[in-house]
């Protein structure tokens, strides 16, 4: 590997000072990792409506890895997580679970403790 | 790298793996105990905001669940200096729980260092790596990129290594 572990990696480093260190980072366009669009919420009572757990596509999460969290946390076979997984990396996110506020709240909050990007919506 | 052998994930780490991960999982540590940030977008990352539109909904969602969740991911990198021999070289042996641990773990360093790095969808990490040796082969963006990639070989070898989810 050649790597040499004395070269600080600076984790804590506010992106402007690690801008600066970097030199040729200066100017590149943040990583469009956040959400620009929810899905259209139809006009529909609310209550009547389900609410569903989304997660979103990133650039860092390896595919093989959002399989088995889909498989690991939901119980999900891995032809349905993998169809999910690949759901999220070729649109851009996929809903993940159905139900009661409560339920999907819980289960994005699950899903930040595997890293994965989720937010809740009503369906 | 992780391999399976008698019911757990085996790996050999040589003495710079053992320093680049401890490293690693110290500033992931670092990161969380430090009075996180929310502004800085690592931190926006590993944390994100339950309800993109409801700024208010997230913050109270925040306020009742951040606390383990940033505990649960200290703990998870501690589970990665805990495994490791402290310096030299040396085996890791992990057991499910262990491994999922490291998985986790792993997997929040990548998103701190991706980010930082600015990695993206159409990121070729090998282009982007003779770009950095060219322009400065001792640089820190250098080592970050090797250590990035390092993780990610690491990581799907874990994921190779567990056992098959029926």
């Amino acid at each position: 590997m050649g790597l040499d572990a004395t070269v600080d990696l600076r984790f804590d480093a506010p992106v402007h000072r690690f801008a600066e260190s970097g030199g040729n980072m200066g100017g590149m366009a943040l990583p469009q990792v956040a959400p620009v669009e929810t899905p259209e919420i139809e006009e529909v009572p609310a209550g009547d409506r389900p609410w569903v757990t989304i997660v979103w596509d990133d650039p860092v999460n390896l595919m093989s890895y959002v399989t088995w969290v889909f498989q690991k946390l939901f119980g999900y076979s891995k032809e349905k997580a993998e169809r999910l997984m690949m759901d999220v990396h070729t649109k851009g996110k996929a809903v993940v679970s159905t139900g009661a506020r409560e339920r999907m709240e819980m289960d994005a909050n699950q899903l930040h403790g595997y890293g994965l990007w989720a937010t809740v919506d009503r369906s | 790298m992780f391999r399976r052998s008698g019911g757990q994930c085996v790996a050999t780490f040589a003495h710079d793996e053992v320093r680049v991960l401890r490293k690693v999982a110290a500033e992931v540590v670092g990161l969380l105990t430090d009075g996180m940030d929310h502004t800085d977008p690592v931190v926006s990352r590993l944390f994100p905001d339950i309800y993109p539109d409801r700024p208010e909904d997230s913050q109270e969602f925040r306020l009742y669940t951040e606390g383990d969740l940033k505990t649960s991911k200290i703990d998870q990198a501690g589970a990665i200096l805990a495994a490791l021999p402290d310096e030299g070289e040396g085996e890791v042996r992990l057991d499910g729980e262990a491994a999922e641990a490291w998985l986790r773990a792993i997997n929040d360093a990548r998103l701190a260092m991706g980010t930082r790095l600015e990695i993206q969808a159409d990121t070729d990490l090998g282009e982007e790596l003779d770009n950095a040796v060219l322009e400065d082969p001792g640089s820190s963006r250098v080592f970050q990129l090797s250590v990035y990639a390092y993780l990610g070989y690491l990581q799907e070898s874990l994921l190779n290594a567990l056992p098959e989810i029926r």
